[in-house]
């Protein structure tokens, strides 16, 4: 297991050292005056351009300059904002509600994709499953943006069920249709992803001995079926966090959750290119982390990953 | 030596039955049946697909959309950017303008028809990038293995770490001046061929152990020969899901960051503009998000099911788990 770790984490160093650079890359080596491309059609003034021409030393030569960008990123300096307030502390401020939302819409999907998932594979073929079959096919297809405007339309303007957009503070209450919202994407994949990982259990020599050995559906389904299709759908949380974070900065943005989604979603609009840029380094970083957590814990999980080369 | 050397003396009962020998000449035994269609998997995925509904659904919709994005003079004679009068801001459907107005007072159906062309191609341009390079870094990183695997595939898992609208976010907003159909393209492109590349490589390393390309290899063969004409042949057809599926999110992608206001300048006609653009009056005048949204989902759901159509003909084991 020490092996595993090991081998892991450092694999994860290329491809961290890659991502940073390859993102550092595509804003300062473009042709063209990086600081001006990021304003976009604005003209910044004399005095913003030299801020940012020291801010990441432009000065200097192109692999000095990442050499000091990382490091900034590893010492938690992540630039300023156009308002002048540093990123790391709007980070900070935006994070647990990113966090919240993420949470609620993490816990509806697996529990709702997961339950019926396993009911669609259990009963593989009967209405049940065809009808879920062609319901997972459309929300894949519906963007999520077209998804949050038809949810807040019918259940915030037109029902009033929930707040069409989200309050001070961002209470829970209110967070619930946009978690919603951001749990229809992933819904659809851990549907399928269960119900394939059931079917493919189901008919496993370990299911047949115990249902020989006299034991009911009810014990078998959830202990040894569900248990073991399980395994899948772990791992999807790992690519699930790169849904949510697109995800998030799409919802975040509609339903004017106060989060890291709708700071990057501002930034984006107002067209704050170095903002942008330390966000989606941040966000990036982050995705990595998660999905070596969620590697090692596979690992956990699935004694037979250790050995595999 | 032995008695039990000799031959044994068998006694013959005089009603011995003895079958008659069949006589069928060697001839008809070896003989092909050149009448009968050959199979393989193509024929295999075709005659389980033209028996899919499914099938046939996504065909029609993908020609519908096809044609309306090479023709969309067929459909409306409205033009979508002219014409537009500021008294019909927001307006319901009337005579001649079946979806209503914009709130600039443009005919929406006209908008929503013309946009068509502009989905298709960014979905086109994408496909073609990611497949040639997913394609190339896939089967060399498969077929060569060792160390070109080992560069190759760390160079995908750095592509393949930037979830690919953020990274096209950051491409668009440096060549914020630079906005076309292409640039959009060129910036999902770049970051969305590693699954290809992925599903490719796993398949080529399956394929590449089989007797057909070991035969090849004793024969004295190339191995770039044999990469061409037997492993990549053989492997593509997982390929082919994942393009369709991705042909799909790539017009899914040039929405989102249209949305977001780092897709197309809005000279472009795309439905993602137009949603963005629809937002601040969904209150009052919901019809002028809902019509380019319903187009955009219905050409996503298009793609998604010929991949899914594919995936099932293609690979017996996703028809297994039907």
């Amino acid at each position: 297991m020490g092996g595993y770790i090991l081998r892991r984490v450092l694999q994860a160093i290329p491809v961290l050292l890659g991502t940073t650079f390859l993102i550092y890359f595509m804003v300062f080596a473009l042709p063209g005056d990086p600081v001006l491309a990021l304003f976009g059609d604005k003209t910044p003034s004399a005095a913003q351009i030299a801020q940012l021409n020291a801010e990441y030393n432009l000065d200097k030569p192109f692999i000095v300059q990442y050499l000091l960008y990382l490091g900034g990123i590893f010492t938690g300096d992540l630039g300023t904002s156009f308002s002048g307030q540093p990123v790391s502390e709007i980070l900070a401020q935006a994070f647990p509600v990113t966090l919240r939302l993420a949470v609620i819409a993490v816990f509806f999907e697996m529990v709702a994709g997961i339950t019926i998932g396993l009911i669609s594979g259990i009963r593989k073929g009967g209405i049940f499953d065809a009808s879920f079959l062609v319901v997972s096919l459309i929300l894949i297809s519906l963007p999520v943006f077209v998804i949050a405007f038809v949810a807040q339309y019918v259940f915030g303007i037109q029902l009033g069920w929930f707040r069409p957009t989200v309050g001070p503070g961002a209470p829970i209450q209110d967070l619930i249709l946009p978690a919603l919202v951001l749990a229809t994407i992933s819904f659809a994949q851990i549907v399928r992803l269960t119900r394939s990982s059931v079917i493919e259990t189901q008919s496993l020599d370990f299911v047949r001995t115990a249902y020989s050995k006299g034991l009911s559906r009810r014990r078998v389904i959830p202990v040894h079926i569900l248990r073991n299709s399980l395994i899948p759908v772990v791992t999807y949380l790992a690519v699930d966090f790169g849904v949510l974070i697109v995800g998030a900065t799409v919802t975040e943005g509609i339903f004017n959750v106060p989060g890291v989604g709708r700071t990057l979603y501002q930034a984006i609009l107002r067209g704050e290119g170095p903002t942008v840029v330390s966000f989606v380094t941040v966000m990036v970083l982050f995705y990595l982390a998660i999905n070596l957590v969620i590697d090692l814990f596979y690992a956990v999980l699935d004694p037979r990953i250790r050995y595999v080369k | 030596m032995s008695s039990n050397d000799q031959e044994p003396t068998i006694k013959r009962s005089p009603n011995h039955f003895v079958a008659p020998l069949e006589e069928t000449p060697l001839a008809v035994i070896d003989a092909v049946k050149v009448d009968e269609k050959v199979s393989n998997l193509w024929t295999d995925a075709w005659a389980f697909m033209r028996r899919r509904p499914m099938f046939w659904i996504s065909s029609f919709l993908i020609l519908l959309v096809v044609v309306v994005g090479l023709f969309p003079f067929l459909f409306t004679q409205t033009p979508p950017n002219n014409e537009c009068f500021l008294s019909n801001s927001n307006g319901g459907p009337e005579a001649g303008h079946i979806l209503g107005f914009t709130k600039q007072g443009c005919d929406i159906f006209s908008r929503v028809i013309y946009g068509t062309s502009t989905s298709l191609s960014v979905g086109l341009i994408v496909t073609l990038i990611t497949a040639s390079l997913g394609i190339v870094f896939g089967a060399f990183a498969g077929f060569y293995g060792g160390w070109v695997d080992s560069v190759l595939s760390r160079i995908g898992d750095i592509f393949f770490s930037i979830p690919y609208i953020l990274a096209a976010v950051v491409v668009m907003s440096v060549l914020a001046k630079y906005r076309s159909v292409w640039t959009i393209s060129l910036a999902i492109g770049l970051f969305a061929w590693p699954s290809v590349a992925r599903v490719l490589r796993a398949e080529v390393l399956r394929v590449k152990n089989a007797d057909y390309v070991q035969a090849s290899i004793a024969l004295g063969v190339s191995r770039f020969k044999i990469l061409l004409r037997h492993v990549l042949p053989n492997a593509i057809p997982p390929v082919i899901v994942v393009i369709t599926i991705s042909l799909a999110s790539a017009i899914v992608a040039e929405a989102t960051l249209s949305f977001l206001g780092v897709g197309l300048g809005s000279e472009t006609m795309s439905w993602g503009n137009d949603i963005s653009q629809a937002q601040r009056d969904l209150r009052t005048a919901p019809q002028v998000l809902i019509y380019p949204s319903i187009a955009l989902s219905l050409t996503v759901l298009s793609f998604i099911m010929m991949g899914e159509v594919l995936r099932d003909a293609l690979d017996p084991k996703a028809r297994a788990l039907r």
